[in-house]
Order: structure tokens, then C-alpha cells, then sequence
């Protein structure tokens, strides 16, 4: 199979695994609608449908086992407790994993499935259903029509004649049958002559053209079998009146019109009348042959879909950028025709603003194609915790609010990794175990909430458990013990739950396999400051913790602060900035070789000159001409980055430098003013890591007090 | 003229493969994602055959063959159901909408093959 239709085939699981998540979810929240229940099974279903075509045979055999007790469920026969409930959602995952395996090629399989497995089958044997104890369902085997003889009936040796009638009747014509294609069929296994039977024509009065009058009787000579002839009329079976005999016979072998096809298996009672024969594939030695209850197709109208437009990123992406063009372009306008002295209410000028508010409209529309609700997203974390509060023993529910707030598909994507680690968080650290909320008139099962809002330009994320809260002591006591702040520090409340996200910092005294592995929540907290976001934590004792994130809607504008730096213009994204400083010359201490550091409030900030980092100056630095731009990247400690001038504050474009000219350190992008320059944006994380090599930023990191009062400050 | 078929099945997937099976067998191929849109499709044009799939959102393929069946225009035109639901009460409804053949999926193109041309006599 080619490679394309595979690649169709996993992003297509891809789809279906996200509206089987998406279904379970509402199940688990108590919709048992038949629209919910079938969009679920026919998710399940597609996918084994397609999978069987990759000979994915782990795929097909779980998921037909799962699709059984979905099938249950839809019909009414299993009612989904607690426990099916489980069941199926830890399937649902198994199944993502298996996919995942085929699609990287693996053959392991999870560990859950074979468990898992036994109990799907357990559900569906258990389930009241009469018709689910029947035994697998006799099929008979279409093979092409060259191999039929093999499968079908003994090869009958040499020349064999056999005499054929046959008078289909008007439901073979209704089912799209056409009688002459048969004959053709026939001609094709041998000699065939035909003798057409017109006595059952009415006068012309009475003739019904819809009716069927015709019969046939033809002799067929050859090395035929009887069952290559049935095998030709298969499809019509049960539509016609059909004999077949062997001239040479003695007996005729047949004579029984509609009899079925001579199969392999016998037939079940019920079926014998009215067969319609199927052009199955070779029997599958993968077990997929199971039973399969009937009854189930009725339900099978599903819910509607959301008719939705498929689209390369790549094109959207183009959009984006030529719309950023259009934008910059409506800038430079702007500016030329204030230039030329036109009057702030004259025509001209509000031809120009109807020109901005539609360019903004059009970005505003090409954003919104590139946006995703976080649904996708959260739903994710509910296997998360599913995973995380069994490896745990806690009982813990995942609540969403907000699931189809949007936001740029890249954020979503790269949202993924941080918020799994908070959640897992949240259940390894936050709820307590069920013994212990029982004590504190709490529910035994505890709750992480995920919500997501728009406000004021920006998406909010919050990750909220009603677990025991942060333990403020504990944290300050490590981060003491740590060296990450000083004994004697005066810290508040929030600043301790702070402390969290400082490099180094994990209070898990033991290392469990869910947050542990030395991976904190500084990390996540780069994580989403490399979105141009920034995080925070709130806690109540006893009454649980959240963490709030604030994030851009997009990552193609931003809000940056425009700066001179040597003699160029720049901009610096303002999620990273702090404040800015106008300093006084007694509050520039020289330290170390060309160093300097600034006296803010009590505590020494390192000072990074930004053209020199840059390599933009030719001149020793004089700290006493800058002004300083207090910023914090990476979550570490704060720097005063100090330029020339500030000259404004604005949303900017941001144009991919990578694509035509490579990566710069310290240059994130590009983007281009009003007056058509083109200004860098600065990259605060790298060059605050470039900075971190200069002496003064090595000796004020060494200087042990000042580690306090710097955490403090930020 | 080549030979029209109309494959609905609401897998993309599936209708590629479809697509390419009987596309490369010589056959000219449109695909339509579900049911309704399949009707749709139908209406609009004259085919040799139908491919669907039964379980479909909008319209499943039951759906399928009754509104065609129903129809005004080329009613008895062969119709084939290719699914993965295996089970006698679901053939017989088939059969009995209308339905003019078989297939169960995972198919061999070749079988695949056979059978579309045995029910349009093309391609």
C-alpha cells in the first residue's frame, strides 16, 4: 500500500481518535444520547475499517472488540456504569496507542490491551443480548472469479454440460441487476448457447415495462463446475428462479430455485430464504470473524458533521504573511500621506482608516483560520489523568469549561507538554488521597478543572485541583535548603507558591514516574514564556491550587516596545519586560572586569548592554547614557538591558527571518515599521543567556545574599 | 466511455483507496463524504454504478439506496455496498433496500475489481 494512502490513513486516525475522545467525554459527563453513542462506535468503527486494509491486525482485532461493546451500548443492551465507562475510555487510549505503534511502525503492544481485551469481551459475553451468543456467522467466501472453483466446489474433471434456467424476477431489475451482464458472465466460463423465453410476454395492452417476463434457457458446455456457474449469480440470488443441472447426470443436481450458494458452512435458519451472497475477502485468520450483532445498523444515522474545509497549513501560513504585508504596507501608506501634510479629518485620511480597519478585519479573518478550540487539547488531559490517578490509586475526574475558546494552532500545539505536566502535577501533588479527603469532608474523588476564556486580547488557561493546596512551608524550607532563596528572606504568600517555577525547583520528595524525573516546573514555565505567555500560581490551603496562564491569541503579531539600539531600530516583546529605567548615575556600581550592575530598590540587577551583545558596537559601553529595560526570560533572574532610546509601544508583525536568512542568535524575527524600516525583534531568552557569559552577570550570580532579593524581585 | 462509478464512504481513507482501485482499473471515479452528499452527487449526474458505505453520518447507506432506489432518474442503477458490518439481518436490509451486491472491507482489488465490472459489465 502506498505510503500516501498510509500517511491519509494515520491523519485520518488521527481525526477520528480526537471525536472518539471528544464523544467520550461527553458520555462521561452523563450524555448517553444515541448521536453521542454513535458517533463514538462509528469513530471506533472507521477506524478498524481502514486499518483492515493495512493488515493492521492489532488494530482490527481491538477495535472490533470494542466496537462490540459500543455496538451493546448503542443498542440499549449494556447499560454504561461506572465500569464500561472505564473500559471504554481506558480503550479508547490502548487504541490511540496501537495506532500510534502502527504509524511508528512498532509491534508492541500496550500493556493494558491484553487485560483490556478480557473485559471488553467480558462486557460483551455478560450483555442480555440473545442474538450475541450466536455463533459466528457462516460466510460465504467471494473469491475472484478465476479461484472460485477452488473454494467453492470440487473441480469437476473435462467436459461437463450443464443446462441452465433461468427468469429473474422484477426485484433483480429494481436491485440493478441486468440479466444480459449475467449471460456474459456465463459465456465467459465456457460454450454457452441461449434459447430466450418470450411466452411469458403479455399483449401489449396489458404490459408492464417495470415487469419481468423474460426467462432463459441456455446449455453451458466446458470444464465448469456447478459452483463457478452459482458463483455468476450470486448477487441474484433469491431475485430470480434459477436451475442448474448436469446434462450427464442421472439425476438432477439441483433444481431448487433460490437455493443458496453450496457453502462452506452451513447456513443458519433464518438466512436460507433470501441470502444475498457477499464478495467477501479470503477468510481472516486474525479472529476478525466474530460475531457481529445485528441490529445495530439501525442506528446507524449519525449526528450531523460540521462541514469543514481542509486546508495546507503552508497556504494559510502564505496568507498570513502577504496579509502581515498588507498591514505594514497600509503603515507605510499611513505614514507618506501624513508626510505629504494631509489633514487629520480630511478625505483622504479616512479613506485611510477605512483602509486600516478593513486590512485588520482581513487579519483578523486569516487568524481566525489558523485558530483551534483547546477542546482537542483538554480533552487530552483526561487520559492524562486517567493515567496518572491510576499510577497514583486516586480517584480524580477531569471538568472543562471554555473547550472551544480558540487560539493559534501553534499554541495549542506547543501547549500540550506543559499542561500535561501540570495536570499530571495536579494529581500526583495536589489531590490528596482519598482516605485523607474523607477526613477533610471532602469528596473521595477528587477534581482538576480545566478552563479556558478570552479576555482583553489574550487566551487564559487555568489548571485548577481542589487538593490540599500548596505547602508553603515545605516550599520555602527547600527552596532555603536549595540555596534558591536566603533564610532570613521576608517572601509573601504568592511569591513562595512562586518559588515553584524556579530552575532546580521539585518538591516530590520521592520520585514517582508521574512528575518526577527531575523536570520542574521552570520548565514549564519556558515552555509557555516561549509563546510570549507567562504563568502563575494561586493556592488555598486545604482548598487546592491553580495555575493561571496568559497567553497571545497569535503568534504572528506581537506587542513589542520599540527601542534604538546603536544605530538601529528594534523592538523587544513586551511579555518580557518587567519595567524600564531611567537610572541615576550613583545607582551604576562598576563590578568585575567592564561590568556593571544596577542598584534597584535595594537589590543588584546584571547590566547587558544590547548592542554589544549584539555586536552592533564599536564603542566601550557607558551605562550612564542608556536607559534600562528591566527583563526577565527564561524564568531566571531578572536583567537591565540597557539601550539607547524607547520610542514607542506598538503591535508588530512578525516576519520569519529563518526562511530567507537563517537563525541569529538574539534575533527572534523580523518585522517592518510604519516608515517601512525593517526592525529586528530581540530574542530576551538567548541574549540573556549570551549575557550570562559576561563577567558582571558570573559575578553577581556568585554573590551568594543577592540570590534572594533577585527571586523577590521578579 | 469509460464506465462512472460513485463511491461514498465517509472515510477518506477508503475513498482513496476506492478511488484508486477502480481508477486505475480504468474506471472514472467521483467520491462524496457521506450520504446526503452522495445523493447529491447522484442527482447530479448520470453513473454507471454506486459504491457506499453503510455506517455514515448525515446518511448511512441504507439511506443511500432507498433515495436512489426511490428516485426519478437511473434507479436501477447497480448498487454496491462495501462495509465492514458482516452480519445477515444487515444484508438482508440491504438486499432488500436495494442493494445489488457485497463487498466486505477490507477487499482485495482485484475481487474489488471483478465484482464492479460483473455489475456494470465495464471497465
Amino acid at each position: 500500500m502506498s505510503d500516501s494512502l498510509r500517511d491519509m490513513f494515520f491523519a485520518e486516525c488521527e481525526d477520528l481518535l480526537e471525536a472518539l475522545s471528544e464523544g467520550l467525554a461527553a458520555m462521561s459527563d452523563g450524555t448517553h444520547d444515541a448521536e453521542t453513542v454513535n458517533a463514538i462506535f462509528r469513530a471506533v468503527h472507521s477506524i478498524k475499517g481502514a486499518a483492515g486494509a493495512f493488515a493492521l491486525e492489532d488494530i482490527v482485532s481491538f477495535a472490533h472488540q470494542y466496537e462490540t461493546v459500543l455496538d451493546l451500548i448503542r443498542s440499549g443492551q449494556l447499560d454504561p456504569d461506572a465500569e464500561v465507562m472505564r473500559a471504554i475510555l481506558r480503550s479508547s487510549d490502548v487504541l490511540a496507542d496501537l495506532v500510534d505503534a502502527a504509524q511508528n511502525d512498532r509491534t508492541d503492544r500496550p500493556d493494558a490491551m491484553a487485560p483490556l481485551l478480557e473485559q471488553l469481551t467480558r462486557l460483551a459475553d455478560a450483555a442480555p443480548a440473545p442474538i450475541a451468543t450466536q455463533p459466528p456467522e457462516p460466510e460465504a467466501v467471494f473469491a475472484p472469479m478465476a479461484a472460485m472453483p477452488l473454494t467453492l466446489a470440487p473441480i469437476v474433471g473435462a467436459e461437463s454440460r450443464f443446462r441452465i434456467r433461468f427468469r429473474p424476477e422484477r426485484a433483480l431489475f429494481d436491485n440493478g441487476h441486468d440479466p444480459l451482464r449475467l449471460l456474459r458472465a456465463l459465456s465467459a466460463l465456457g460454450e454457452l448457447t441461449v434459447d430466450c423465453d418470450l411466452s411469458a410476454i403479455p399483449p401489449l395492452g396489458s404490459f408492464d415495462p417495470e415487469e419481468s417476463f423474460l426467462a432463459w434457457d441456455m446449455t453451458l458446455t466446458g470444464d465448469i463446475a456447478e459452483g463457478e456457474i452459482r458463483g455468476v449469480f450470486s448477487f441474484v440470488d433469491g431475485l430470480c428462479t434459477l436451475s442448474v443441472e448436469r446434462e450427464d447426470d442421472e439425476a438432477p443436481q439441483s433444481t431448487v430455485p433460490n437455493s443458496p450458494l453450496p457453502q462452506p458452512a452451513a447456513t443458519p435458519p433464518g438466512e436460507a430464504e433470501t441470502p444475498l451472497v457477499n464478495a467477501d475477502p479470503p477468510p481472516d485468520p486474525g479472529g476478525e470473524r466474530q460475531p457481529v450483532r445485528a441490529g445495530g445498523a439501525a442506528a446507524a444515522n449519525a449526528g450531523p458533521a460540521r462541514p469543514t474545509l481542509r486546508v495546507d497549513p503552508e497556504r494559510v501560513d502564505r496568507l498570513i504573511n502577504t496579509v502581515g504585508e498588507l498591514i505594514i504596507n497600509q503603515a507605510v501608506i499611513g505614514q507618506k500621506i501624513a508626510a505629504l501634510g494631509a489633514e487629520p479629518n480630511s478625505e483622504v485620511m479616512s479613506d485611510l482608516d477605512d483602509y486600516r480597519h478593513l486590512a485588520r478585519d482581513i487579519q483578523e479573518g486569516v487568524m481566525a483560520i489558523r485558530a483551534q478550540p483547546v477542546k482537542p487539547l483538554f480533552q487530552r488531559m483526561g487520559r492524562i489523568i486517567r493515567e496518572a490517578a491510576e499510577a497514583v490509586g486516586k480517584e480524580v475526574v477531569l471538568e472543562t469549561e471554555g473547550e472551544m475558546t480558540e487560539v493559534d494552532k501553534t499554541v495549542v500545539e506547543r501547549l500540550a507538554d506543559p499542561l500535561t505536566h501540570m495536570v499530571r502535577n495536579a494529581v500526583d501533588h495536589g489531590i490528596e488521597p482519598a482516605a485523607l479527603r474523607t477526613e477533610r469532608g471532602k469528596p473521595a474523588e477528587g477534581t482538576v478543572r480545566l478552563i479556558a476564556a478570552h479576555r482583553s486580547g489574550h487566551v487564559h488557561i487555568a489548571i485548577a485541583d481542589d487538593g490540599g493546596g500548596l505547602d508553603r512551608e515545605r516550599i520555602l524550607g527547600k527552596a532555603v535548603e536549595k540555596g534558591l532563596v536566603s533564610p532570613e528572606a521576608k517572601l509573601t504568600e504568592s511569591e513562595i507558591d512562586n518559588l515553584l517555577f524556579l530552575p532546580g525547583f521539585s518538591t516530590a520528595s520521592s520520585i514517582t514516574n508521574l512528575s518526577g524525573r527531575g523536570v520542574g516546573m521552570d520548565v514549564v514555565k519556558t515552555a509557555i514564556t516561549s509563546l510570549g505567555g507567562r504563568v502563575s500560581i494561586s493556592s488555598r490551603p486545604g482548598h487546592g491550587s491553580t495555575f493561571s496562564i496568559t497567553l497571545p491569541l497569535t503568534l504572528a503579531v506581537l506587542d513589542g516596545m520599540v527601542v534604538t539600539v546603536g544605530d538601529q531600530t528594534m523592538v523587544l516583546p513586551l511579555y518580557s519586560i518587567l519595567e524600564t529605567i531611567r537610572p541615576q548615575a550613583r545607582n551604576v556600581t562598576p563590578l568585575g572586569r567592564g561590568g556593571h550592575v544596577l542598584s534597584i530598590r535595594g537589590a543588584y540587577v546584571p547590566i547587558v548592554s544590547l548592542a554589544h551583545v549584539l555586536g552592533l558596537a564599536s564603542e566601550p559601553f557607558d551605562p550612564t547614557r542608556s536607559i534600562f529595560v528591566l527583563i526577565r526570560a527564561d524564568g531566571s533572574q531578572p536583567v537591565a538591558l540597557a539601550v539607547e532610546a524607547i520610542s514607542d509601544q506598538r503591535q508588530v508583525v512578525i516576519k520569519s527571518l529563518e526562511g530567507n536568512y537563517g537563525r541569529i542568535p538574539g534575533i527572534s524575527a523580523a518585522t517592518i515599521l510604519g516608515d517601512g524600516k525593517i526592525a529586528l525583534i530581540v530574542d530576551t531568552d538567548t541574549v540573556v543567556a549570551i549575557a550570562a557569559q559576561t563577567p558582571a552577570v558570573q559575578t553577581i550570580r556568585d554573590k551568594e545574599p543577592d540570590h534572594e532579593q533577585l527571586a523577590a524581585l521578579g | 466511455m469509460s464506465v462512472s462509478v460513485l463511491a461514498i464512504d465517509d472515510s477518506r481513507t477508503i475513498r482513496e483507496m476506492v478511488s484508486r482501485t477502480l481508477g486505475d482499473a480504468g474506471f472514472d471515479v467521483t467520491t462524496a463524504t457521506d450520504g446526503k452528499a452522495g445523493v447529491a452527487a447522484f442527482e447530479g449526474r448520470r453513473f454507471d454504478a454506486v459504491v457506499t458505505d453503510i455506517n455514515m453520518p448525515n446518511l448511512d447507506g441504507f439511506g443511500v439506496i432507498e433515495a436512489i432506489r426511490g428516485g426519478r432518474t437511473n434507479r436501477r442503477v447497480p448498487i454496491l455496498v462495501l462495509t465492514t458490518e458482516s452480519g445477515p439481518a444487515l444484508k438482508e436490509r440491504a438486499r432488500k433496500a436495494g442493494a445489488t451486491g457485497w463487498i466486505v472491507k477490507p477487499f482485495e482489488d482485484r475481487a474489488f475489481v471483478d465484482v464492479v465490472r460483473r455489475v456494470t459489465g465495464g471497465a
